[in-house]
């Protein structure tokens, strides 16, 4: 029961794109698509994931004045492991995100769970956490990714609704990320948010 | 169990563990996932040839390095197909641009593919698609050195990528600059006449 809150902490409550406004440079630059959005979603999950997961295990072993250069380690190693395993066994991902990749090892979302939730409780909530915020991200980054796609070219995950000649390329490009995410926080706001 | 107290010798040792651990989990990856990346480029490069020089069953000969083009000789049989160029403009409008591109020994461009761009999505970026056969500013089948081979703008031949120009000069330049540069000094290659070209090219 408590894992489940945690869970769905991470999605709605603590939205990490909706409400925390976190990670706003991986959210504008790679939601030119669906599947885009999706991917970066994934890539930063698996990350936040198994991050919690270590650093919430090893807290114990970390003087407190070192703490951020070793989750920043951390971090920064499993980063570069993912990229290694999508350039070796994701080609079609690596072409559309190689060069965001490594920024994941800045995204705040990830050194902020460990600050926040990983270093203070234990690893199974940790993981949790991780998911669900991971969760988050990657629904937040998709919808986002489908409207600019589908607003921008006509198709959402590739798949042509209407044709390409009707398509705003404005959404596709960086104005419009600003537009649709401004738009989407409105609309997530008033669904979620108690007055 | 208590949290490590911050004394230099606690920070030092666990930075260093954390360090080393890390190093060596890195390497291990490495060393499992190079060879596979190393395939997939070797793999895309053979597809990327075989694509641009409009045949399967060819013979590619080791990469020259010539001017800074990388240069492969193509082959089937004992017929000389031409050669593949893979060629470089740097001032795209994202940045460098680029282009694998393959040539019959007459010069005749047989075909192309963009390998790396940093053009603009919906605008620029449609060069890989553009310049093809289907495209509506084809270049197969043109040769550089017979034909007015820049922009309509500039009063050549080819149609730029609508709202695309700086991004199809860029193109243009780098596929020109591959026939300049290789295929017309090249042995075994007969190259016509440039024709004098328009002053803003």
């Amino acid at each position: 029961m408590k894992y489940i809150k945690v869970l769905l902490n991470g999605i709605i409550k603590e939205n990490p794109t909706f409400v925390l406004l976190l990670g706003m440079c991986p959210t504008l630059g790679t939601t030119s698509s669906a599947f885009n959005g999706m991917s970066m979603g994934l890539a930063t999950m698996a990350v936040l994931i198994v991050s919690n997961f270590l650093i919430s295990l090893i807290k114990q072993l970390i003087p407190d004045m070192v703490r951020i250069p070793s989750y920043i380690v951390v971090i920064a190693s499993l980063v570069t492991v993912l990229q290694m395993l999508i350039k070796a066994y994701a080609p079609e991902v690596d072409k559309s995100l190689g060069l965001f990749i490594p920024l994941i090892v800045v995204n705040c979302i990830i050194l902020g769970r460990a600050e926040a939730f990983a270093a203070k409780n234990n690893p199974v909530a940790s993981i949790f956490d991780g998911l669900g915020i991971g969760l988050g991200f990657t629904i937040a980054l998709t919808c986002l990714g489908a409207v600019r796609e589908l607003l921008g070219t006509g198709a959402v995950f590739g798949q042509t609704l209407w044709g390409e000649n009707y398509g705003m390329l404005m959404f596709v490009l960086a104005p419009g990320a600003f537009l649709v995410l401004g738009y989407l926080i409105v609309v997530f706001n008033k669904i979620f948010k108690k007055a | 169990m208590k949290k490590l107290k911050s004394s230099l010798t606690n920070m030092l040792s666990v930075l260093t563990v954390i360090a080393v651990v890390a190093g060596a989990v890195l390497a291990y990856v490495n060393s499992v996932t190079a060879p596979q990346i190393e395939k997939i480029n070797a793999e895309n490069l053979a597809a990327g040839i075989k694509a641009v020089m409009g045949s399967d069953d060819i013979q590619v000969s080791d990469p020259q390095d010539i001017d800074g083009y990388t240069v492969y000789t193509v082959t089937a049989g004992d017929n000389n197909l031409g050669q593949a160029i893979v060629t470089v403009d740097k001032n795209g409008f994202g940045g460098p641009l680029k282009v694998l591109v393959g040539f019959d020994t007459e010069g005749t461009i047989l075909g192309y593919t963009v390998l790396e761009h940093a053009e603009t999505p919906g605008l620029g970026a449609k060069a890989g698609d553009w310049f093809q056969k289907d495209g509506k500013g084809c270049i197969i089948g043109m040769n550089p050195g017979k034909c007015n081979f820049t922009v309509s703008k500039d009063g050549g031949d080819i149609d730029a990528i609508t709202a695309s120009t700086i991004t199809s000069r860029a193109f243009l330049r780098s596929v020109k600059s591959a026939y300049d540069n290789i295929v017309a000094k090249g042995d075994g290659v007969s190259a016509a006449t440039p024709q004098v070209m328009n002053e803003n090219d």
